[in-house]
């Protein structure tokens, strides 16, 4: 029983990971329809920014975070403003090209730059280690996780649902024309969105380095996972995404404990079913525009 | 004219070859006459330019965008290696053919999942088949030799005559027959009315149903083919390599294979095959700069071919044989269009 507890607590802290990773993403891809393979690059990013500043710098860990996400979002507008606004308009081909051209070269610049072996972040002695809760094993630093990741997911939905930004931004995604037409500056908002998500992926990136590992093949490792929580969680609202990052977490873990050597053949099958069943994803809109 | 004989005689006269197309295929078999010590490399471009026919097949004719090809070449390349291994077919062109058979079978059956859904989700499902199939392959390490790939492979003579050499001299000629006997194929298939009615789907799927195009058949049907001549080249490299590891499924390979398509020119035979070329000349160049990093410059070739425009860049390229071809066969000359003007 505890260890189910464990694999529980595991897997969300796990999804919790993979949802602020991934949900930059569910804003370009999801909403403004643009398909951004190279969404890992920018975590990768992130967390060897943080590495650096702990590991070299000697920062505290607490407060390379902030920065982590400031360096992946500026990364992200200055990318933005050059290079990816002329591709929106463009085939779903070309966007596919350009970003994964764009993982290639991100992938081969840290290995050149940092070295192509597996980095860690020094964490600071209170993340150590795990505690006892009722038998249940629980880590501190997943802890940390949850509780952040926690803590993001509801200003995230309180911005996108409460906000006049929200709101400019859901009506720039529900219809661009319109949406200029009322007075609101529709890049300048997807300028700001783009911006915000890759700096979700560089916080989540420098998160992550413990846990999943941060190599300069980081990008092409987990993007069909960060692919997995969009597509399947939808494009609707911030939910689907988070509930689709819990799902996968917590299958992933459970699949790697209970059927160690079936691997990640789990999680694919499950994908592969589900968007047969549901192509907008479990709980996209019925129609896409 | 009618409207029937109009759109036959077009095709016809599209299907006609011109001197151009003899003078590639000529060059081609002179490679193998110009560069003896060169036949491993000229092997790789020939079986990379099938593989690319393949995703021509589907990307360029029916606008179908999959990220998961290497599937196709890989079961085709494991279904070869493991033929040869425990001897059950031991004549190579049956196991080639048969290698091609299994991928197809293959394909056959993922295409209904593929033709399901919008670009998104059809990124998403090939994606996911040719994880699915590498996690596979892994799994049943004592099938597939795991990530040590199928050892001891030892191929017969071809038709109990040509034996393969060191050299790749047999290779190579084996793999341009089989890439010029399928180019043939190709050739008729994307000119037939059923290419055409592929055409009409890439370019607009609601108009070509309302014209009385079973879209969803069409679609199964040449993504069955692609599949099957992905197999082939699978099956090749297997044959000409003695080598299948686990990386025939890898994602870079379905990657690279669109970059060498893009590179080629899609929508258009000779795109794959040019591709081909021009992409392993490059990873040679790059290779030889920088051993480690070449991925980089890759990377940046997409970019920039992306953001400067495919068709910008092929009319650049284009625009010196197509000169020389004019000012040889004259002005009524066919010559290669890239695919944003072609008629």
């Amino acid at each position: 029983m505890t260890t189910l507890f464990t694999i529980l607590f595991d897997g969300v802290a796990y999804g919790m990971l993979l949802f602020v990773l991934a949900c930059g993403l569910a804003v370009t891809l999801g909403l403004m329809n643009f398909v951004n393979l190279a969404h890992g690059a920018f975590a990768m990013a992130g967390g060897y920014i943080c590495a650096v500043l702990v590991n070299n710098q000697g920062w505290p860990f607490f407060s390379a975070l902030p920065l982590a996400f400031v360096s992946a979002a500026a990364i992200g507008v200055a990318l933005e403003r050059t290079l990816y606004r002329h591709l929106y308009t463009r085939s779903h081909l070309d966007q596919v090209l350009f970003t994964i051209g764009l993982t290639f070269m991100s992938v081969a610049a840290v290995d050149y730059i940092m070295g192509s072996s597996r980095i860690f972040i020094k964490l600071p002695a209170a993340l150590e280690g795990q505690f006892d809760f009722f038998g249940v094993g629980i880590g501190r630093y997943r802890l940390m996780i949850i509780v952040i990741c926690g803590l993001l997911t509801v200003a995230l939905q309180l911005i996108l649902a409460k906000t006049r930004f929200g709101s400019r931004l859901r009506a720039a995604v529900d219809d661009p024309r319109a949406a200029s037409g009322l007075g609101i500056n529709v890049p300048q908002v997807f300028a700001f969105t783009f911006a915000f998500g890759c700096g979700l992926a560089g916080l989540g990136g420098a998160l992550s380095a413990e846990i999943l590992g941060l190599d300069p093949y980081f990008p092409l490792k987990f993007m069909i996972y960060f692919l997995i929580v969009v597509t399947v969680g939808g494009s609707s609202s911030i939910t689907g995404p988070f509930l689709a990052s819990l799902l996968l977490g917590i299958g992933d873990v459970a699949g790697k404990y209970y059927v160690p050597k079936m691997g990640p053949f789990v999680i694919y099958t499950i994908m592969i079913v589900i968007l047969i069943w549901r192509p907008n994803g479990l709980f996209g809109r019925a129609a896409a525009r | 004219m009618t409207a029937v004989s109009d759109v036959s005689s077009h095709a016809i006269a599209r299907a006609r070859w011109r001197p151009a197309e003899i003078v590639f295929w000529v060059l081609a078999l002179s490679c193998a006459f110009l560069f003896p010590s060169r036949y491993l490399i000229m092997t790789d471009i020939l079986r990379l330019a099938l593989f690319t026919l393949s995703l021509d097949l589907i990307l360029g004719y029916a606008g179908i965008v999959s990220l998961g090809h290497a599937a196709f070449f890989g079961v085709g390349a494991y279904s070869a290696g493991l033929l040869a291994l425990h001897g059950i077919i031991n004549e190579p062109v049956i196991a080639l053919v048969v290698a091609g058979l299994v991928a197809m079978v293959l394909g056959f059956l993922t295409s209904f999942l593929v033709i399901r859904g919008v670009d998104l989700t059809r990124l998403m499902v090939t994606l996911g088949i040719a994880l699915l199939l590498e996690a596979l392959a892994e799994r049943f390490s004592n099938i597939t030799g795991g990530t040590d790939g199928l050892q001891g492979i030892e191929m017969q003579p071809i038709l109990g005559m040509f034996a393969f050499d060191m050299f790749g001299k047999t290779g190579f000629f084996y793999s341009l027959i089989v890439l010029f006997l399928l180019f043939l194929l190709a050739r008729r298939i994307v000119n037939s009315p059923f290419g055409l009615s592929l055409r009409a789907i890439k370019n607009n799927p609601l108009r070509a149903s309302a014209i009385g195009v079973p879209v969803n058949r069409r679609l199964i049907a040449i993504y069955t083919v692609a599949a099957f001549y992905a197999g082939i080249a699978g099956a090749l490299f297997t044959q000409t390599t003695a080598l299948a590891s686990l990386d025939v499924f890898a994602f870079e390979r379905s990657a690279d294979l669109m970059l060498v398509l893009v590179i080629g020119g899609t929508g258009y035979l000779y795109g794959g095959l040019i591709g081909a070329v021009v992409f392993k000349m490059l990873q040679e160049l790059f290779q030889t700069i920088t051993p480690q990093y070449w991925l980089f410059w890759i990377g940046l070739v997409l970019v920039v071919m992306v953001l400067v425009g495919r068709e910008r860049i092929h009319r650049w390229v284009l625009w010196g044989p197509n000169l020389i071809i004019r000012q040889v066969f004259g002005r009524k000359a066919g010559v290669a269009v890239p695919e944003s003007d072609a008629p």
